[in-house]
């Protein structure tokens, strides 16, 4: 196990390497000077000129990726063009709003997409199973961010029931989840769609398998049948399909962190780009492509653990 | 070789009767199309539809509610939001169509290359994928887009050149399949080369999935582009794009809900009128599903 684990991670550093020389590639060739929208307009040529040579900006482009490399490598992902702070302080200080806003958003739609894929599945073409399909496609052709937007002035403006925006501490605190809870369902229930279409479809399969027959005709209950036998099986796809939704998740993620006013790092990220602090944006895409990598590690890891069949060696 | 038949399709008839023959039959497709038709025409005949110009402020009238004479209201600068949104289908069109052509040529052509080839060429491109995988697509988008400078072409590049790695690897797919068949073996007997090959005998394996795809394709294009739009970097103010729109009504959503409402409604019926065409068509394509149900 532990030796599998590793020999994934090692796969990871090429990718990593990758994703790295591609951001870096795409500050250096992308028009527009970091220097002057620090300086303003008017700043005169030799100020300029010294603190591109402070921050190694007029360096050969390899120069500058493998010095931002080496110091990666230790941690130090350099200083914010825009605010003078180290960017690995920044991000830290940013990454745990992000990080819960992500968890009790996988909480919520596996909360509400399972019971919907069971009942779907075991009433198939019911009512029901045709309502939960009709607006589970309606669902995914809104745009996240006007879900959002709706959603503040219902019940932020006009019912009160949620902050409009900000987060009101951590996680762990009532006030804090109160604020977490609006961001944090739009995000959850947004996944529900489509993780309860596919639970529905892999327990379809499996309802009509020969040893679901054998469980019914034993005489077990038919609550036992379906999440005891049924069930536990349908999980494998539907993990896979988590794992392919998580750098979604994440994407929509920061368009909600942007409407709620979060504190997180999906919103620096914006603020970071539209003034052009390519050391941050630089930073935070690496932090992310990590947070993509790791949890489908994790995904493969719980496959495992879900089906024993799978064998890590 | 086991030969694929069609329980459904009708003696002597063609495939694309068939399919043509089985999206009539769907509901859902004639909603999709209805949809899709209408995006066209209210792009290209908006000055037909509306009287009014989507860019003019006219200052007697901010901030009126929906009425007969503004059937959707009117925004800050008293323009009128059905106007604008009428307007604003232009762009939908224009970034979708844009969009799935870069991701459709970069996507298809890697695909091809990869599947034919195989070896290190496979192994090269599909990495490559993998890395763009990696970063979450918003993340990677909003980087582009804001480094290039924002506006809708940006937009259009940004998403292009994120949204292929599903085209790469659903033609990988299917040319992996493809290239296996007899009729390959067949025309390299008579000396075709690699090029032709791909093109004329594999790449027409590849439409169905190709074309279907295609139409979420372009759903999903509208929408990312509205999103980086909303962010500040996509199609700027006073444009009338609905993503600008939206940003721009949000400001006012507590007294005037219809500005940041109704392009949002725009951008969903649009999107919904692509999966419903996209779902019609994978259906119809797939001889799979229709087995055993005889339409």
């Amino acid at each position: 196990m532990l030796k599998y684990v590793l020999r994934r991670l090692l796969v990871l550093i090429p990718v990593l390497l990758l994703v790295t020389i591609l951001i870096s590639s795409l500050i250096y060739f992308s028009p527009g000077d970091p220097v002057r929208v620090m300086l303003g307009l008017r700043a005169n040529e030799e100020a300029v000129a010294s603190i591109r040579a402070e921050l190694g900006l007029d360096k050969p482009y390899y120069v500058r990726y493998l010095h931002w490399l080496g110091n990666a490598v230790q941690g130090n992902l350099g200083r914010s063009l825009q605010r003078n702070e180290k960017v690995s302080d920044m991000i830290a200080e940013r990454l745990p709003a992000t990080l819960e806003m992500m968890v009790f958003a996988i909480v919520i739609s596996l909360v509400v997409s399972v019971p919907i894929g069971v009942i779907s599945a075991t009433r198939a073409n019911s009512f029901i199973d045709n309502l939960f399909s009709f607006f589970s496609l309606f669902w995914v052709s809104m745009p996240g961010f006007w879900i959002a937007i709706v959603a503040v002035l219902l019940f932020s403006m006009y019912w009160n029931i949620f902050p409009i925006s900000g987060r009101g501490g951590p996680i762990w605190t009532a006030s804090g989840l109160h604020y977490l809870a609006l961001p944090g369902l739009i995000l959850g229930i947004r996944q529900v769609a489509l993780i309860s279409r596919l639970i529905r479809a892999s327990m379809l399969e499996i309802l009509n398998e020969d040893f679901i027959r054998t469980a019914r005709s034993k005489g077990l209950a038919e609550r036992v049948v379906i999440y005891k036998h049924a069930f536990r099986n349908a999980l494998i796809p539907t993990v896979t399909i988590f794992g392919i939704q998580i750098p979604e998740l994440i994407s929509l993620g920061v368009i909600i962190e942007t409407v709620f006013a979060w504190p997180g790092t999906g919103r620096m990220l914006i603020d970071a780009v539209l003034k052009r602090d390519y050391t941050l944006v630089q930073g935070i895409v690496l932090v992310y492509s990590l947070l993509v990598i790791f949890m489908s590690l994790l995904v493969d890891l719980l496959y495992g653990y879900l089906d024993p069949r799978i064998k890590r060696d | 070789m086991k030969v694929e038949i069609d329980p459904n399709r009708q003696i002597g008839e063609s495939y694309r009767k068939t399919v043509l023959r089985r999206l009539r039959r769907d509901r859902a497709s004639f909603v999709g199309l209805a949809i899709i038709l209408a995006l066209l025409l209210s792009a290209v005949l908006a000055p037909v539809f509306t009287a009014y110009d989507p860019i003019k402020q006219n200052l007697d009238e901010m901030l009126s509610s929906p009425s007969l004479k503004h059937p959707l209201g009117t925004d800050r600068y008293g323009r009128d939001v059905l106007t604008r949104i009428i307007y604003g289908c232009r762009y939908a069109l224009i970034i979708g169509v844009g969009v799935v052509a870069i991701q459709l040529f970069v996507g298809v052509t890697l695909g091809l290359i990869a599947g034919y080839y195989g070896g290190i060429t496979e192994s090269i491109i599909m990495r490559f994928t993998d890395v763009i995988l990696s970063i979450p697509s918003i993340v990677l988008a909003v980087t582009i887009a804001g480094f290039l400078g924002g506006g809708i072409q940006n937009v259009i590049i940004a998403i292009g050149a994120i949204g292929w790695r599903d085209y790469a690897r659903l033609v990988r797919g299917e040319v992996l399949s493809a290239k296996e068949r007899t009729f390959v073996e067949a025309a390299r007997a008579v000396g075709c080369g690699h090029f032709r090959i791909m093109i004329h005998h594999i790449l027409p394996h590849t439409v169905g999935p190709v074309i279907a795809y295609t139409a979420f394709a372009a759903g999903v294009a509208i929408l990312w582009a509205a999103a980086l739009s909303f962010l500040g970097l996509g199609a700027q103010p006073p444009t009338p794009e609905w993503g600008a729109m939206l940003a721009d009504g949000r400001e006012e959503m507590r007294d005037a809900w219809w500005i940041a409402t109704f392009p949002g409604l725009a951008i969903m019926v649009t999107v919904l009128g692509f999966n419903f065409f996209g779902n019609a068509l994978r259906n119809a394509l797939d001889p799979k599903i229709y087995k055993g149900k005889r339409i």
